[in-house]
């Protein structure tokens, strides 16, 4: 996709795909038949560069046909650059813009607590994006306002637009932050080894009825490709034709 | 009627306007920490779970009110204008690029806010509302006005700015009055020139449009008290019958209602026009009237505009 488009976020679409694959196949209630079913899990997308890992897993799940992938970022297409709500029926937010989605999410939850639904709502979110104030304005405020079934989940992949995110701006531990704001949290999960992704999930799900839980998952930007892995180059740069060749050899 | 004030702060609308509205309609209020003041507070009472707070955090609020607007409810925020203006991404990705039903009411809005200073004062709030698409912008030139655009914001659907006042200023329309959306209201008819006005300066408009009358000038008066989508059909017949246009606002002139109505005559029909309003500067400290006068907002100033755009007719 990104190959075809000449440009977009690979890197760290690859260091999310365990997690979505596994959130979408065991995890979220969701049909894809009925993209507006008011109590169905959503899916909250606030790394919104992330679009690749999005758009094919919501391929896979039958939102889009697999070959409108090939117009992602094209004049015309459905598949925006980044995550725009309703395009398609699945994606349920807009974002690009980062450190929006936990607050989006909140006010889901908070709505649906409204209407007496206990439908979850999951947040996917990057380190680098938590350099963003409102990401702790609304962590308080979940907490505050205890806030069952929401989930946030953190892909620590260790690298952000410019360099490493410890370069950059270090956030230090996340998790013991989202513990001080009174969250539930796991942070020894492997968010590329499938049981370990499935094992935090099942815990999550067990918790979540007494308030916010945060999920943070050590990733590998670029994960799969050598030489994309852990490399800040590949956070929104395509691969050149001789790398997108290597690149699926390695993945084949 | 003895006991019927004749002023009154817009602000005070909005808290008896929620509560008629949430006996209609599910309406959800979110607050950052202000609301007392803005008066949205009122509901907590009769729906306290419908009253949401998120402390002083207008980011999270503009966001989180998105994400409960995608569960089926109409969302009503308040917050004063400058601290509105603090999320201004969030209203823009969060809210009107999706096209969310939010109503944003801020009150405090203008530089009437008085002794708090150049900090407390939205100079360009209507501009910066207005410069979202998919939004709605309205400011109300009195109470009356504004409980009515209360029950029009919710409903309709869609992202709306509402600025709302903390000075007490005249009221102008009668008790159940009603408000049209996108519909400017011609308050006094005149063909010598034209004054389009909102807010408080509609006030001092029509007092304007008295003195004028005392030298002979029928001035028409029209409350433009929807900023988009301009009533582009209202001021187009005024600018033809009357040939010359004053516009009077409580903003920067260069990106308020005066620059959305030249920008529309200039592809109609230009007249010549004046602007009462704000000139590339900050308000102050000091009584709101007082700072409306230094910063020429007065009658004065509305008189004075309109012998200059007659002498170039």
């Amino acid at each position: 996709m990104v190959y075809e488009a000449k440009s977009g976020h690979i890197g760290g679409s690859m260091s999310a795909v365990e997690i979505m694959t596994v959130l979408y196949s065991e995890f979220l209630n969701h049909d894809s038949e009925r993209p507006d079913w008011p109590d169905r899990d959503r899916f909250i997308m606030s790394k919104g560069h992330a679009t690749p890992v999005q758009y094919a897993v919501l391929s896979q799940f039958g939102y889009i046909p697999e070959d409108e992938l090939k117009t992602f970022r094209q004049l015309g297409t459905r598949l925006q650059g980044h995550s725009v709500l309703g395009k398609p029926p699945g994606v349920e937010n807009s974002a690009g813009s980062l450190g929006m989605g936990l607050s989006f999410g909140l006010g889901q939850r908070l709505g649906l607590r409204l209407k007496g639904s206990e439908a979850n709502v999951f947040v996917l979110m990057g380190d680098g994006e938590h350099n963003e104030g409102q990401i702790w304005e609304a962590a308080m405020a979940a907490s505050h306002h205890r806030v069952s079934n929401l989930i946030a989940l953190i892909d620590l992949n260790g690298i952000q637009n410019d360099d490493f995110t410890e370069k950059t701006l270090n956030t230090n531990s996340l998790a013991d932050k989202y513990r001080a704001f009174g969250w539930q949290v796991r942070d020894d999960i492997d968010g590329h080894n499938l049981a370990s992704v499935r094992e935090a999930f099942l815990w999550a799900q067990s918790v979540a009825t007494e308030g916010p839980v945060a999920l943070q998952f050590h990733t590998v930007k670029g994960k799969g490709v050598s030489f994309m892995e852990n490399n800040p180059a590949f956070h929104g740069a395509p691969p050149s034709d001789e790398q997108f060749e290597q690149a699926m050899t390695e993945l084949s | 009627m003895s006991n019927v004030p004749d002023e009154a702060a817009t602000r005070e609308a909005l808290g008896p306007g929620l509560l008629k509205a949430a006996e209609r309609s599910e309406i959800v209020v979110v607050d950052a920490d202000l609301g007392k003041s803005t008066t949205a507070r009122l509901i907590a009472d009769q729906y306290p779970e419908r009253f949401i707070t998120f402390g002083i955090a207008e980011q999270n609020m503009a966001s989180a009110a998105a994400g409960i607007s995608t569960i089926g409810f109409t969302v009503v925020a308040s917050t004063f204008a400058v601290f509105a203006e603090h999320a201004f991404d969030q209203w823009r990705m969060s809210v009107a690029q999706p096209n969310l039903n939010v109503k944003l009411f801020a009150s405090h809005g203008g530089v009437s806010t008085g002794e708090d200073g150049a900090s407390a004062q939205s100079v360009e709030d209507v501009g910066v509302f207005s410069s979202l698409v998919n939004f709605t912008v309205c400011v109300p030139a009195d109470v009356v006005e504004a409980e009515a655009m209360v029950a029009a914001a919710v409903d309709n659907y869609g992202p709306w700015y509402v600025r709302l006042g903390r000075a007490k200023v005249p009221i102008i329309y009668e008790n159940g009055s009603s408000f049209q959306v996108g519909q400017a209201d011609t308050l006094r008819e005149g063909n010598d020139v034209s004054i389009v006005a909102c807010g408080l300066m509609v006030g001092r408009a029509l007092q304007a449009a008295k003195l004028l009358s005392d030298d002979g000038i029928q001035a028409r008066v029209i409350n433009m008290s929807t900023i988009r989508p301009l009533d582009t059909a209202t001021l187009f017949k005024a600018a033809n019958e009357t040939g010359a246009v004053v516009v009077a606002e409580e903003h920067l002139v260069h990106s308020g209602l005066g620059a959305l109505c030249a920008q529309a005559l200039a592809s109609q029909n230009p007249v010549p026009m004046e602007f009462v309003g704000i000139q590339n500067r900050y308000g102050e400290s000091g009584k709101w009237f007082e700072i409306l006068e230094l910063l020429g907002l007065t009658v004065d100033g509305i008189t004075d505009a309109t012998h200059r755009v007659l002498s170039r007719k």
